[in-house]
């Protein structure tokens, strides 16, 4: 730890500005303060600093994800090898998930990354550490078939035009995770519905068993077949066709108890979430004009994407509403409108993304009208004190 | 008419070295004016290096306010005037003769005299500038009325001194500073206690004042907070506020007709050996009532808490308003891999760290900024320690662009930087914002005027 100290003070002389590699300063600098806490020191204000930092608050996010990677590379192994019809051992099926998985990963985390880095040199800041969930964001929330450059381009699209184009870290709109998957959803559709993508070599098309379908559940109900919906166990448990993260709710579960103890993500947006989803479907219950609309709020909550995207993607601090009560009003309304764009319109199996997106873009306006109350409020207090 | 207010958003944090319950006599040598203790006063120098003054001497006035003076703590000689860049009046130093010379400002029963009597006496002393007001946090106009008079009895900052033991046996001349502030507004003298714990009765008995209690975690003992649950400052309002041990100071001016700024002070923190509390005069020197009772090697020298306090160096001198000296570990140090290590060291509010399964443990907290300067990302977070009915970081950016009717609407009026000090502990981003607050402050405080 001493060398690698005394090499990285070796080298920062000539990255500073004015040195020889000034270029390289945000860079060299997002790889320092990586290794080792900066030795900054308060000057002004508060002389003791808490211990977390933005780091940290990542790094937790990430963490909280793992069980949901875990979990995908494993389930796209089984499918490949269900949709072969070949029995495999376990660690068999792990590993040609890892290797499948890995590459979107490194493919998000290089392209995105590169992005930041390249803006925060421009800008002369340090590299934010935003994009360390994002980067794991975006594998997670793709089929596992996606080509890989088209991963590339999307993810470069969302950093620079979703977030970079705003400001940076902090100051944009849409969540760069899900404008990364609406690029492709939009640019590409071919790549990101339909039946096959969503298990390893399925679109290659050979040595496939007679019957192998590999639809998703949310395929299977927009198509109508509601009596091949999986049971709610295997719903729960995530042996289902789907997006690489979001098929076991079990994982996501475990990640957003992560979120809740560290107190880092939001449990008002989850639980508001949750409850927004659960009324729509009551409401479509009652309503019962199609199947569609009779299926259990059960099954509605654990297909798709629905909980990932609340507890992952819906929960993010810049892009979700920011005051309490907003988030109460963010939350349900995302649950509900995910359930009603999947039940209502059939060209979008999956509601969820747009849904959370469609809030992004309304997140400030609900922020706007819970703080003109607070000020309404304030003024009124000092109009019936003058009155006194 | 008392009543109990909890709070529930806040902030203990538990800090290595509380100032055990003991007081020693300290003989000063040396002490200092700082024209920096107070926000917003253009000094006009009133003696020269060489000059004697006795305690109650004028030392310099406000050039906006000649009125208000400020004035020697201590019979001396006045040695150095120390100036920073821009001939900034920083310090003037004075040492301390063997004998205890006081100007004579004549005894009187503050009850008996009529308001501008009691102005006028507090004015000439020096004792003027103890009392502050709220909006800006700057010295109270005497030409203004304020609408009440806050007094919070206790601190709940952390390793704060405990005023219970600090004006024991002081309550005659409590009382009489009570009778003083009481001339001084048409409206309510507030006098606000913490809940629960058993008081000396010096607090509890005091009359004339409305007693309120408060419980909860910090920032409860602040007086912002106070303000805020009891009388809500609105536009235009004016509430003047101090400290228990000011009060006491303006009593001893009528009750003995001089300005005895002695003041009972608690040595804290976790490089301090033996944390107790001494009784010393204001602006005393801090190099030799430390001598020998702190680690001396690569510390941090604070008048006043680790939230709020201002940084000394160790020839440094007490702050005008400050009853604690705090000393604790510098933090210029690398921490390899820190952000991903357990921490059960590191004090968090958040629990990301383990350190919260330990929730009793008194942490040694150093002065590392623990990570880097970011954009503002996480939210929800500052409204679980700022009890205001405030949206913060609204209000925070609404300074940082500037927008003076935007600050209003949001508040600015109820808070000053020592209501957002949690705030900036907790932040992830590392912000500055009790200097964000001070400058919103001041550009409206320079649009006001």
């Amino acid at each position: 730890m001493k060398a690698l100290r005394k090499f990285l003070d070796n080298i920062k002389p000539h990255v500073q500005p004015g040195g020889k590699f000034e270029k390289f300063h945000s860079t060299f600098d997002a790889f320092e303060t990586f290794l080792f806490v900066p030795d900054t020191v308060t000057h002004k204000g508060s002389h003791i600093r808490d211990a977390i930092d933005l780091k940290r608050t990542m790094s937790v996010v990430v963490i909280a994800l793992i069980p949901a990677l875990l979990f995908g590379m494993y389930n796209v192994g089984y499918w490949h090898f269900a949709s072969l019809g070949k029995e495999v051992t376990f660690m068999q099926t792990f590993i040609f998930g890892f290797f499948k998985v890995l590459p979107l990963v490194i493919v998000s985390y290089v392209s995105g990354l590169g992005v930041e880095f390249i803006f925060a040199q421009i800008r002369g800041h340090e590299v934010n550490e935003g994009f360390l969930v994002s980067g794991m964001l975006i594998p997670l929330v793709m089929p596992v078939d996606v080509p890989l450059w088209m991963v590339a381009v999307a993810t470069i699209f969302a950093v620079t035009i979703g977030k970079e184009a705003f400001g940076g870290t902090g100051m944009n709109i849409f969540n760069p995770a899900l404008l990364a998957r609406a690029f492709i959803f939009f640019a590409y559709p071919a790549k990101i519905t339909g039946d096959y993508i969503w298990t390893a070599g399925l679109s290659g098309g050979t040595g496939i068993v007679d019957g192998f379908s590999g639809a998703t559940p949310l395929g299977l109900a927009s198509a109508g077949q509601m009596d091949k919906i999986p049971a709610i166990n295997e719903l729960l448990l995530g042996f289902i066709p789907g997006s690489i993260g979001e098929t076991s709710k079990i994982a996501i579960l475990i990640g957003a108890v992560i979120l809740l103890v560290t107190g880092i993500g939001s449990w008002r947006i989850m639980l508001s979430g949750l409850l927004g989803g659960l009324i729509m479907t009551l409401i479509f219950n009652a309503a019962g004009a199609n199947a569609y609309m009779e299926l259990s709020p059960m099954t509605q909550i654990l297909m798709g994407s629905f909980l990932f995207g609340i507890v992952f993607m819906a929960t993010d601090p810049v892009t979700a509403a920011q005051t309490k009560r907003g988030k109460w009003i963010y939350g349900f309304l995302v649950g509900m409108f995910a359930i009603m764009i999947r039940v209502f319109n059939p060209a979008y199996p999956e509601g969820t993304m747009l849904a959370i997106l469609l809030m992004n873009a309304f997140a400030p306006l609900i922020d706007h009208y819970v703080i003109e109350a607070n000020i309404s409020k304030r003024l009124k207090r000092a109009t019936k004190a003058s009155n006194l | 008419m008392s009543k109990v207010y909890k709070i529930k958003q806040g902030l203990d944090i538990k800090l290595a070295g509380e100032a055990e319950r003991t007081l020693t006599e300290f003989t000063a040598t040396n002490v200092a004016l700082k024209p920096t203790d107070f926000i917003g006063v253009f000094p006009k120098l009133l003696v020269q290096e060489g000059d004697i003054v006795k305690a109650g001497d004028p030392v310099f006035c406000d050039k906006a306010h000649p009125e208000v003076i400020f004035t020697s703590p201590v019979h001396g000689k006045v040695v150095e005037i120390v100036r920073g860049p821009k001939r900034i009046l920083l310090e003037i130093k004075i040492e301390l003769l063997n004998s205890k010379a006081f100007t004579e400002f004549g005894k009187a029963n503050p009850s008996e005299l009529r308001r501008e009597e009691v102005i006028s006496k507090m004015l000439q002393s020096g004792v003027w500038p103890m009392i502050r007001q709220r909006p800006y946090s700057v010295i109270a106009n005497p030409e203004d009325n304020p609408g009440a008079i806050f007094i919070s009895g206790f601190d709940t900052a952390p390793l704060a001194p405990d005023y219970d033991f600090i004006v024991h046996g002081q309550g005659d001349v409590f009382q009489t500073g009570i009778e003083a502030l009481r001339k001084l507004t048409s409206g309510k003298v507030y006098l606000n206690l913490p809940d629960g714990t058993v008081n000396s009765k010096v607090l509890t008995n005091t009359k004339g004042v409305e007693i309120n209690h408060f419980s909860g975690p910090h920032p409860a003992g602040n007086v912002g907070t106070q303000i805020a649950r009891l009388r809500p400052i609105n536009k235009g309002d004016i509430i003047w506020y101090l400290r228990p041990q000011e009060v006491i100071i303006i009593g001893r001016l009528f009750a003995e007709g001089k300005y005895n700024a002695e003041r009972i002070i608690a040595l804290t923190g976790s490089e301090v050996r033996m944390p107790r509390y001494f009784k010393v005069p204001g602006g005393v020197g801090i190099k030799r009532l430390l001598a020998g009772n702190v680690n001396e090697s690569n510390v941090r020298y604070i008048s006043g808490n680790v939230l709020t306090g201002t940084r000394l160096d160790p020839n440094g001198f007490l702050g005008f308003y400050d009853s604690q000296i705090t000393v604790i570990p510098e933090g210029n140090y690398h921490e390899f891999l820190g952000w991903s290590m357990p921490r059960f060291h590191k004090h968090s509010f958040s629990k990301s760290y383990f350190s919260w399964l330990t929730p009793r443990k008194r942490f040694v907290a150093d002065t590392n900024l623990n990570g880097g300067v970011r954009a503002l990302v996480m939210t929800g977070q500052f409204e679980q320690v700022f009890p205001f009915d405030i949206y913060p970081s609204q209000l925070l950016k609404s300074i940082i662009y500037n927008d003076i009717d935007e600050m209003e609407k949001l508040g600015i009026y109820e808070v000053d930087e020592e209501d957002f000090a949690l705030c900036e502990y907790i932040d992830t981003s590392k912000t500055e914002i009790q200097s964000i607050v001070r400058q919103g402050l001041n550009s409206l405080r320079a649009e006001m005027s």
